[in-house]
């Protein structure tokens, strides 16, 4: 059987607004999925630009979110920090079909920043 | 006979368009393809339906008696005569066959087509339940079900609505005007979360319930219970249970591809068109809800108007094609004005302006990206929405109007915008600048030449902009027009969402009765939809502080130690501290602790600063399993994470110690197991020192004993830390209780008074020694009052979070969705 092209990690309603949640990646990168106060999903590699503190631990507000170790602002668009920090966390394309999230496959298995598959 | 060949040759010579649907996309298609060539096409509709095409967005107004039937027909009979159009009512089309291009109905009718054009709209979401299938399930979808609901409501009794979004609260809204007794059960935390944002549905939700509905958020229905096939009740996931003579399904609607599936037509979540509303079957046409196009469904009526044209223009040999739309919604609940369009989420790269003013209960938010209107929240004032909607569409650059947007049109194309002082110092001196106080314009001007300085000047000197804030910005034009660059600037705002001072906010949540932050943002004018993460867990601070046993604790506005009870470390694990009562502890308490070490494969455990064990590198996933192994031996939650008690260090005094005068141990454990629990505006620390010697530096705490012979020295505002402060003696007592009694009392004053993030020792410098001793002693109740105030909210504060938590609480908060194998392994 081929894998689809997007990955189904569930219902929409497994999220509260205004939380995230964690979905590991054997051999890759843990994956932090953010549901906003204004209802919207996103998913970012749980990991912040500046010393890797999990995004996903942070407050969210608006559409973006304060990590909790540094309290770096990290736009959950684009996993830019924003204001006078720099530095970008890798975004996971995530759509919602059906009431469910799904994320595109090939990005959430990819190994950070490069294009092609990663080893396992 | 002649004449008989001729007609036959015209309508042989006229294309087939057979249109499925005869709703609102399918007749207004066919509107479009008759004005441009009436003769093009010989038409046939099938309706599922057994009437006229109706306008099915009015049919709220019909549940709520404001419009009858025949009023909202679009289409009537003697159209489709006029029209030589053939409408096959109340036969829904159940097959199509390609091949042969032929539709088949459930009658059994079978009809050929050159083109055929689906329109079937969208099927209501039953949300799978058991019970759905109960008589008494009613959809809210076309005029049957209006019917049925009258009939229902006829009898009266108990409606549940399914469902908070646009179709959910008008069948609610209908409901309760014909006498039922209304809950509406939805799912998300906010009332039409895709149109409003958080703050607009917070007041939405307000009105609803003023008007006697009752509002269920983040409910989860579970099951439909029922009695002799009838509706009964609701269940939902927590448990509660709802009567309900009715139960309307309005949770959603899902585009109705049944049929172009079946045909074997390219259908994702829709029946995917092109811009020219073709399917896969390049004569097989889709319009309406039905399809998706460019990967958008629709819900709404604007975007199939502009579908139909393209549409027509395309069958009619002069295609142009379809965009895509912008949407705008308004909800049809008289007396509630609300409009949203467009994007409003907000993000980094938007600007948000927002303008509340509590008085009118107005709320209105424009959102801006690259000087453009992307999103436009109203609420309560809704006039200038399509104005807005107009500015978006166009994607204009709006930076010329930018500083009067948000006053809308009169105001930003009245000339004097770009500078608003510009037109504050247009305004004449008797214009009122402040409603709340009645303060004008020449007032304010005359009280800052005479020596107010700043907005606080203004505020103490003649009220204005000193109660609900909306003038704020007026009167800061007004003192830099008057001034010019001397302004000075009062204390600051508590953050950047607000121009309110932390003093303001706490002082207005008691005198406004404030009790939930999204209020507290509206009362108060923030200018941020949900605030940020300065402001939120403070405002859940002050609230929990004002209104303890009835506000509930917002999880997303703790940082996240808070949130899960742990201290977070730079790897992401997490130290777990357990309460040593005094420092004092057990064999039996060791030996959970190394239990613990053991089995979760603790890295590190070390002796703190604070006379206690800390466990280091647990995994959030461990957490509830390692609390429950300690919770059995007896110990709870040391809160090492929290703006709260930390610990009460001891020293062993008098019963041990050769110099010891009290039982400093005894004691400090006795304020340990008062003050635990507490939460307060920053972390909070006591020692109790047998005497003078204070080896447990109770000197440099926020709270600390002093033990001598004749009783007991009670020390505050110490600090050990960044900025090293030695306390101050507060007073002295003899005897335990009252040591007590005053630590209770001395807590409860700063939590009440302080700035959320202040610790006692910058609070004390600020408000000074002399004014916290008037606070306490000035008057001779006041010690016992305040510890009074504190007893009762500890009731509500002791109750141990990890307990909780290892059994099964927010479990959600701890566990990860799921994991990802890579591929190779996930299919093998
Ligand atoms: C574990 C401990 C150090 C140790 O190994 O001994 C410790 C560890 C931390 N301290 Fe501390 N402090 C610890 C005792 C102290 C003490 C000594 C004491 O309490 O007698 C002080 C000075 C006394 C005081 O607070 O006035 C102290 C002054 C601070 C400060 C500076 C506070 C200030 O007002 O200047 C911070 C920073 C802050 O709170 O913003 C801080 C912050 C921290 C944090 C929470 C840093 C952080 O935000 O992650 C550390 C968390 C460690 C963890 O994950 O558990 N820690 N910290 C001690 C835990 C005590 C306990 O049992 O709860
Ligand atoms: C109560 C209510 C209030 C609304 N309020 C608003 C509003 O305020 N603003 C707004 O913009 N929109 C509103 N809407 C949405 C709006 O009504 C729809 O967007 C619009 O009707 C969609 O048109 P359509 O032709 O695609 O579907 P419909 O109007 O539903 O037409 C589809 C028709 O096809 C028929 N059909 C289905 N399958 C078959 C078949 N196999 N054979 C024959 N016929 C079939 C159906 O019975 C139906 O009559 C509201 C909707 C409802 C129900
Ligand atoms: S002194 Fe600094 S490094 Fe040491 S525990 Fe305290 S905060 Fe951490
Ligand atoms: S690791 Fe995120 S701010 Fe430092």
């Amino acid at each position: 059987m081929m894998p689809g092209k997007w990955l189904d990690i569930g219902p929409t309603t497994q999220i509260e607004p205004g939380m995230a949640a964690t979905l590991p990646v054997e051999g890759g990168e843990e994956i932090a999925v953010f549901h906003t106060v204004n209802g919207r999903f996103y998913a970012l590699v749980n990991s912040c630009p500046h010393r890797q503190g999990p995004l996903s631990q942070g407050i969210v507000h608006g559409d973006s979110v304060t990590c909790p170790l540094h309290n770096w602002r990290i736009s959950l668009s684009t996993g830019a920090a924003l204001g006078d920090d720099s530095g970008c966390t890798p975004t996971i394309p995530l759509k919602i079909d059906g009431g469910r999230l799904f994320l595109l496959r090939e990005a959430v298995v990819a190994p950070r920043g490069a294009a092609g598959p990663r080893a396992a | 006979m002649n004449a008989q060949t001729r007609m036959e040759d015209m309508v042989s010579a006229r294309e087939k368009l057979v249109v499925i649907g005869n709703g609102m996309a399918g007749c207004r298609a066919v509107e479009e393809i008759l004005e441009r060539d009436g003769d093009r096409y010989d038409i046939t509709i099938f309706g599922a339906e057994p009437r006229v095409n109706y306008n099915r967005i009015m049919l709220s107004p019909v549940l709520a008696g404001e419009k009858t039937f025949d009023e909202i027909v679009i289409n009537s009979a003697e159209w489709y005569a006029e029209n030589d159009i053939e409408l096959v009512s109340g036969d829904p089309v159940s097959h199509i066959d390609r091949t042969a291009k032929t539709v088949l109905s459930q009658s059994g009718r079978v009809e050929p087509y050159d083109k055929l054009l689906i329109a079937t709209g969208s099927d209501p979401f039953i949300v799978p339940i058991p019970g759905n299938d109960l008589a008494g399930v009613i959809t809210f979808r076309d005029l049957d079900d209006v019917d049925k609901m009258l009939a229902a409501a006829e009898k009266g009794g108990d409606a549940v609505v399914i469902g908070g979004g646009l179709l959910g609260l008008e069948a609610a809204h209908g409901l309760s005007l014909r006498g039922m007794k209304v809950t509406v059960v939805h799912l998300m935390p906010t009332l039409m979360e895709r149109q409003l944002d958080e703050a607009a549905g917070y007041l939405l939700r307000q009105e609803l319930e003023k008007r006697g509905q009752t509002i269920l958020t983040g409910a989860n229905t579970k099951v439909i219970h029922g009695m002799e096939g009838h509706v009964a009740g609701i269940e939902l996931e927590d448990g509660t249970r709802l009567k309900a003579d009715i139960v309307v399904m309005a949770a959603g609607i899902k585009p109705a591809t049944g049929l172009a599936k079946s045909a074997g037509l390219e259908c994702e979540r829709g029946i995917v068109v092109d811009d020219h509303m073709v399917t896969s079957d390049p004569d097989i046409l889709a319009v309406g809800e039905c399809v998706q196009h460019r990967g958008a469904c629709y819900g709404l009526v604007a975007p199939l108007w502009e579908m139909c044209r393209s549409l027509a223009d395309h069958l009619t040999d002069a295609p142009t094609g379809y965009a895509g739309s912008v949407t705008s919604t308004k909800l049809k609940v008289s007396g509630i004005d609300l409009f949203s369009a467009g994007d409003f989420s907000g993000g980094d790269d938007c600007e948000d302006i927002v303008m509340r003013d509590a008085a009118r209960g107005v709320y209105k938010r424009v959102v801006l990206k690259d000087n453009k209107l992307i999103g436009a929240v109203l609420y309560g004032d809704t006039a200038d929405g399509n104005w807005y909607f107009d500015l978006l569409k166009k994607e204009e650059d709006v930076s010329d109007i930018r500083e009067g947007l948000i006053f809308g049109q009169a105001f930003a194309s009245g000339g004097a915008l770009a500078d608003p002082n510009a037109a504050v110092a247009a305004l004449s001196d008797d214009a009122e600048i402040c409603g709340c106080n009645g303060v004008s314009k020449g007032k304010v001007v005359q009280c800052i030449n005479d020596g107010a300085h700043s907005l606080d000047a203004v505020r103490s000197q003649c009220k204005a902009s000193a109660s609900c804030g909306s003038c704020t910005g007026l009167v800061e034009s007004l003192l830099s027009l008057t001034l010019g660059g001397e302004v000075e600037s009062g204390p600051a705002s508590t953050c950047k969402c607000t121009s309110f001072t932390h003093d303001d906010v706490r002082r207005l949540i008691v005198e406004k009765q404030l009790k939930e932050i999204p209020q507290v943002m509206q009362e108060l004018h923030w200018t941020t939809p949900d605030g940020c993460s300065s402001c939120r867990p403070a405002l859940n601070y002050y609230l929990l502080c004002a209104w303890p046993g009835e506000y509930e604790d917002d999880q997303k506005s703790r940082f996240v130690n808070e949130r899960l009870h742990a201290n977070i470390q730079k790897d992401g694990t997490y130290s777990v501290v357990p309460r040593m009562w005094g420092g004092v502890t057990s064999p039996k308490e060791l030996r959970a602790i190394a239990d613990v070490v053991e089995k979760y494969d603790a890295r590190m455990v070390k002796v703190t600063g604070g006379q206690r064990l800390d466990i280091f590198g647990i995994r959030k996933e461990d957490l509830p399993a390692v609390w429950a192994d300690l919770n059995a031996a007896g110990m709870v939650s040391g809160h090492a994470y929290g703006k709260s008690l930390r610990t009460v260090k001891t020293c062993v005094g008098s019963e041990w110690c050769r110099f010891g005068t009290q039982d400093s141990t005894g004691l400090g454990i006795k304020i340990e197991q008062m003050t635990w629990g507490s939460w307060m505006p920053h972390k909070f620390k006591i020692a109790v020192s047998g005497c003078p010697r204070n080896c447990a530096e109770a000197t440099i705490k926020d709270f600390g004993v002093v033990c001598v012979d004749s009783g007991y020295e009670l020390h505050v505002g110490g600090n050990g830390g960044i900025k090293v402060r030695a306390t101050d003696l507060l007073c002295k007592v003899e005897t335990e209780e009252e040591a007590m009694e005053h630590c209770a009392a001395f807590i409860q004053l700063y939590r009440e008074d302080a700035h959320y993030l202040e610790r006692t020792a910058p609070w004390l410098e600020r408000k000074g020694l002399d004014w916290i001793k008037a606070q306490m002693f000035d008057d001779p109740e006041r010690v016992g009052r305040l510890a009074r105030r504190f007893r009762y909210s500890q009731q509500f504060m002791q109750d141990d979070p990890w307990a909780r938590r290892a059994a099964g609480e927010r479990a959600d908060l701890h566990r990860h969705l799921a994991t990802v194998r890579p591929m190779e392994t996930e299919y093998a």
